[in-house]
């Protein structure tokens, strides 16, 4: 056991203990909160990285819902805001996943039906399958058709034809050169 | 003024810079302003046309600066796809008008620039701006000129030492933006997470030559 007791410096003004604790836990809940929102920001950026690749292979199928409404800004927003973004950012995801994987099975299906169709065109008489049904860029199909028009028709002469494509581009040219 | 000016590091105040790292404000004062487009940026606009296409403007997500622009805004509560980032902006504008349309030296400039580097530039009159420029939040009171009524307080603009010019990303001032009486245009890049600064110094580089061209 000790025999001499240290002496303890005294100060001016002694903080209270109360206060001391309040203010390191005020400082430490700034830190958290701060923590949190670097987490959700992180989050953040993750789903929006994903949910552009998503959008990228997804093209050029149309009718797909990518936007995650806004919350309001341009401020610093704090963790509920960013909660939000973050959850309407997952379901988005989620959803477009979805949408794009129910698309795969109708797409793949309809490429089943498309190669049967080329193999046996008799088989499929007056199918047409469009580009977009198989999941490509639009402006042209398939159609089993028969060949030389009615004589085909009694006769059983089907063929496929595939359609001549996108029309030439139209509209606004680029902007001329002076000469 | 050389061409090889640095560009001045504009401030970004504490808050800003603890809270949102990696926001930071890069620009530079060009002794002119606005005007026609001479032939040989047209020519470029055009060239520039051929070269962008359908394909590049879906891919501008995977590339790393435009992407981090989207992250940015989804961080500050807006939605990219409703307001677009520059880059997006001026590529849908690219797809719709079917080239990148000559309209003034300066926009011409921005448009170059913006696309070559994929860094969101804004320009002001240099004449009308006071002191250095950065970003802060607006404080209780504060508007924006030409825009009725007060900004929502902590609204991120980018100010001078005495007023905000522009709203992050948002409209500028009535009067702050260049016109063609301007004789000294600001160009300013925003910079956040995920933008190198070579790219910042490029975009202002790229906009300066072509403005002084």
């Amino acid at each position: 056991m000790p025999t001499e007791l240290i002496p303890i410096e005294a100060t001016d003004h002694p903080a209270e203990p109360a206060e001391v604790l309040d203010n390191a836990f005020a400082g430490a809940g700034v830190l958290t909160e701060r923590r949190v929102r670097q987490d959700l920001r992180r989050q953040i950026a993750s789903l929006e990285k994903r949910l552009g690749e998503l959008f990228a292979s997804a093209f050029p199928r149309k009718q797909i819902e990518w936007n995650v409404a806004a919350v309001g800004g341009p401020r610093v927003l704090d963790t509920a805001d960013l909660e939000r973004v973050r959850d309407g950012l997952a379901v988005r995801l989620r959803e477009a996943q979805a949408e794009l994987g129910r698309r795969g099975e109708i797409e793949e299906a309809n490429r089943g039906l498309l190669e049967s169709m080329i193999v046996a065109p008799e088989r499929h008489r007056w199918l047409r399958i469009s580009a977009e049904d198989v999941g490509e860029p639009p402006c042209h199909h398939w159609h089993s058709r028969p060949r030389w028009g009615l004589l085909g028709m009694l006769m059983g002469w089907w063929r496929v034809k595939l359609s001549s494509g996108c029309p030439l581009a139209e509209g606004p040219r680029p902007p001329e050169q002076e000469a | 003024m050389s061409d090889e000016a640095i560009p001045e590091a504009g401030w970004v105040s504490p808050e800003l810079r603890e809270e949102l790292s990696g926001l930071a404000l890069r620009y530079l004062v060009i002794e002119r302003g606005s005007g026609r487009s001479p032939r040989h940026v047209k020519e470029r606009l055009a060239q520039m046309s051929n070269r962008f296409s359908g394909p590049q403007a879906i891919n501008l997500r995977h590339q790393p600066i435009p992407w981090a622009y989207r992250v940015f805004y989804r961080h500050i509560g807006l939605d990219p796809d409703e307001q677009r980032t520059p880059v997006e902006a001026i590529a849908l504008e690219r797809m719709r008008r079917g080239g990148f349309v000559s309209q003034n030296r300066l926009d011409d400039a921005l448009t170059i620039a913006i696309i070559e580097s994929g860094v969101a530039l804004r320009a002001f009159d240099a004449d009308r701006a006071e002191g250095r420029l950065g970003i802060r939040e607006t404080e209780a009171g504060e508007g924006l000129e030409g825009r009725p009524g007060e900004l929502p307080a902590r609204t991120l603009v980018i100010a001078d030492e005495v007023r905000p010019l522009a709203l992050l990303f948002g409209p500028i001032g009535a009067g702050r933006g260049v016109s063609p009486r301007t004789k000294r245009t600001i160009l300013a890049a925003i910079q956040v997470k995920g933008v190198p600064d070579i790219a910042v110094e490029e975009a202002i580089w790229l906009a300066a030559h072509v403005l002084r061209s």
